[in-house]
């Protein structure tokens, strides 16, 4: 049975500066006009705030400075995440690149990848989008049947991705696909390539969501090309990758945040002095929230420490997720307000809005139902 | 040992010593012990095996006859003791200890308890005699002292009594612990001293072992739940091959996990005196996994768990019991929904984060 571990992690005093420096930032950017405080900070999109993240050190922030980056722990690039989300800024263009994608390149992408992308992501200006779903591949990722041929160079995908956010405004996607047929052990015979999305011959269709907001899209690839340096790791090495990454992806802030300006904003709806009803719900949820900070940041701790802590991950991301959904359902009752679907800053647009995203936040990044499965197998149930 | 949440924090010491007082239960908590107990009758072997390691006192400073042992680490023992369910006070001595010592005042020998850190509960000293009535007492009648919150001219006093003559009655709570009535009419006060806001202090320094104890017993919840699911055989295949029992043991996986993590975080705050702050969180955090975790333990467990044979009602009947000692998780999101609304929206982050 494997042994859930959350050590107690204290941050360390450069975390604490660095806590002080990116508020300053939020503060600051605030001021200018750069941005409103942001409802869905980690989905919204702003090439030019993410420009200025780069220019500040606060992307790439582990990475090795021959690559870009500002070789600081994952302690401090921990807090950065969290401040920016608590903080409502806008930083969905640089997310992922940031979170994984620039990660996975460090890992195994090729020397010319790290020496020509890597620096671009730290930047700022350059995004990514994530190529693993597909029509009949979702949950089961093992079943992916875009397919990669062998050619002069390189190698010729076609297939289909879905659920590809931001494939329609990023550089580049990395894809999973499958480069030899099916065997008996269905993890083997799949690779990750980058893939140039600036490249003609690959199809990008929006797809809406139920809120009405364009994130994701359906990704056609047509016989294109990719070069031999984009291939990540080595041929075969997909699912070891894919699943190598899952524990930053499950772990962070981007778990348990994602409705805490409708928190906050509920918490100065009902005032200084509550009745108790409210004060109930609302320290239940400070419980709540003050207990993810701890378990998240112990893993970023054991990230740090280069431990592969994926069942602790998908506990964060199960215990997180439900209680990110848990927040428009209570705060409903206690401000009774008729959500709206406008597009703004009141109360009840801000719900509205929360409710509708809501059901993603339970599906993006590995179901419930998965993840309740990873961690069934990691307490020797499977 | 085979914890499904590893408490040990990678400190070899609170290994050590979690091992011993492993040791300690192994050998003096059996199910005998445990049903005598809950007849009433005092696990005298337990207790002195306990006291002999010194547990009890061992994170007192040496000049109140304890060890100098990190307050994490007795912590961790305490966490142990519920793991196995131990019908002992030892919480409720290692709390008067630490109240004792706030005040500046001498640690008796013994098992000790403490009153009058209920809200609404008032116990007056004057001139060197105290009066007035605690609900609820743990092992108020087997305890011969009790450290006692009190006021004295409206000025709030910590004193150690004698508990022999007050006691009124004894209840239980659902896991069988003796739960004592105790009446005080003009009893010597042995000794007093002030201490600031001191049924506060009290009822702090319960809740917080309370959430240790919780997160000990949930781990043992857990793990009697995977062994369960592991072995019972149904429809011709370990019911833990069962999705539907999978998913349960996920969630309970998970609140045991947040309970972990958030007495372990009061703890880390409260080494000096308890942070009120984080005590809250825990107590409110642990206590709603109580309800749920043990629902899920019984409920993966069918009838089996249901009989007085099975092992799992010895922590599952604690985990009912401790989430209503010492402030249930309303008392405490009240208090915390109160602190975080005065302070304002803008101010809890800063509060989670430590500024």
């Amino acid at each position: 049975m494997h042994q859930f571990r959350f050590e107690p992690i204290r941050l360390p005093p450069a975390a604490t500066e660095m806590r002080k420096r990116v508020r300053a930032f939020i503060a600051e950017e605030i001021a200018g006009g750069a941005f409103t405080p942001s409802r869905n900070s980690w989905s919204t999109y702003d090439a030019a705030f993410s420009r200025k993240c780069g220019e500040k050190g606060f992307i790439g922030m582990i990475w090795p400075k021959q690559y870009g980056g500002h070789e600081r722990t994952s302690l401090e690039r921990y807090v950065v995440t969290e401040e920016m989300l608590a903080g409502g800024a806008p930083v969905g263009a640089h997310w992922i690149a940031d979170r994984q994608s620039g990660n996975q390149i460090l890992k195994n992408g090729s020397d010319k990848a790290k020496a020509e992308i890597l620096p671009r992501i730290a930047a700022g200006q350059c995004f990514f989008a994530i190529g693993m779903s597909e029509p009949d591949s979702g949950s089961d990722l093992a079943a992916v049947r875009s397919k990669a041929t062998k050619t002069d160079g390189g190698w010729k995908i076609s297939g289909t991705k879905v659920w590809t956010s931001n494939a329609h405004r990023a550089n580049f996607l990395i894809a999973l696909v499958r480069t030899s047929p099916k065997e008996e052990d269905r993890h083997a015979g799949l690779t990750q390539f980058i893939v140039d999305l600036s490249h003609p011959g690959v199809t990008v269709r929006p797809i809406y969501n139920l809120y009405g907001g364009h994130d994701f899209n359906e990704v056609v690839f047509d016989d294109y090309f990719v070069a031999d340096d984009q291939v990540m790791g080595g041929v075969g090495m997909g699912w070891k990758m894919v699943t190598g990454e899952l524990a930053f992806e499950r772990s962070g802030p981007d778990r348990f945040l994602s409705t805490y300006q409708l928190l906050a904003e509920s918490i100065r709806k009902l005032g200084p002095a509550p009745d108790d009803r409210a004060a109930n719900e609302i320290g239940r949820f400070v419980a709540h929230l003050a207990t993810l900070r701890r378990m998240s940041t112990s893993v970023a701790g054991q990230l740090q420490k280069g431990a592969q802590p994926n069942v602790e991950a998908a506990l964060v991301k199960d215990v997180g997720t439900t209680f990110e959904r848990e927040i428009p359902e209570t705060f409903r009752h206690l401000i009774p307000t008729e959500p709206t679907l406008a597009r703004g800053d009141s109360y009840p647009e801000l719900l509205g809005m929360t409710m509708l995203r809501a059901p993603g936040f339970t599906i993006r990044g590995g179901t419930r139902e998965i993840l309740r499965g990873i961690i069934a197998r990691g307490l020797g149930l499977r | 040992m085979s914890a499904a949440v590893d408490a040990s924090d990678g400190n070899s010491m609170r290994d050590d010593l979690a091992k011993t007082v492993d040791r300690v239960f192994e050998e003096h908590c059996d199910k005998p012990v445990r049903e005598a107990a809950e007849d009433g009758k005092w696990p005298a072997g337990l207790w002195s095996a306990l006291e002999e390691v010194g547990l009890a006192r061992a994170a007192l400073p040496e000049s109140a006859g304890g060890a100098d042992l990190p307050f994490g680490d007795a912590m961790h023992a305490l966490r142990r003791s519920a793991y196995h369910g131990a019908p002992v006070p030892l919480a409720e001595t290692m709390i008067a200890g630490r109240l004792l010592v706030a005040a500046g005042l001498k640690v008796p020998q013994g098992a000790l308890t403490v009153a009058g850190g209920r809200p609404g509960e008032k116990l007056e000293i004057a001139a060197g005699k105290l009066s007035g009535t605690a609900q609820r007492v743990p092992w108020g009648g087997d305890c011969r002292q009790i450290v006692v919150a009190a006021t004295e001219s409206g000025k709030a006093m910590l004193a150690l009594v004698a508990a022999e003559g007050a006691l009124q009655a004894t209840e239980k709570n659902l896991a069988g612990e003796p739960r004592a009535t105790m009446q005080f009419k003009s009893a010597q006060v042995i000794a007093s001293a002030p201490l600031a806001n001191a049924a506060e202090r009290m009822l702090l320094e319960g809740a917080l072992c309370r959430s240790v104890q919780m997160a000990g017993a949930l781990e043992h919840t857990l793990e009697y739940g995977i062994a369960y699911a592991n072995e019972r055989v149904q429809f011709g295949r370990p019911i833990g091959k069962f999705q539907a029992i999978q998913h349960l043991l996920a969630v309970l996986a998970g609140h045991a996990a947040a309970s972990s993590a958030a007495a372990d975080a009061a703890v880390e705050a409260s080494a000096a005196a308890p942070d009120e702050f984080m005590v809250a969180v825990a107590k409110a955090r642990v206590g709603e996994a109580a309800g749920k975790g043990a629902e899920i333990g019984h409920q993966v467990h069918g009838a089996m768990g249901y009989t007085r044979e099975h092992n799992l009602h010895y922590v599952t009947r604690r985990l009912w019991s401790w989430r209503d000692e010492f402030g249930n998780e309303s008392h405490w999101q009240v208090r915390l929904g109160r602190m975080v609304a005065a302070k304002g929206a803008d101010a809890l982050w800063p509060t989670l984060t430590g500024g």
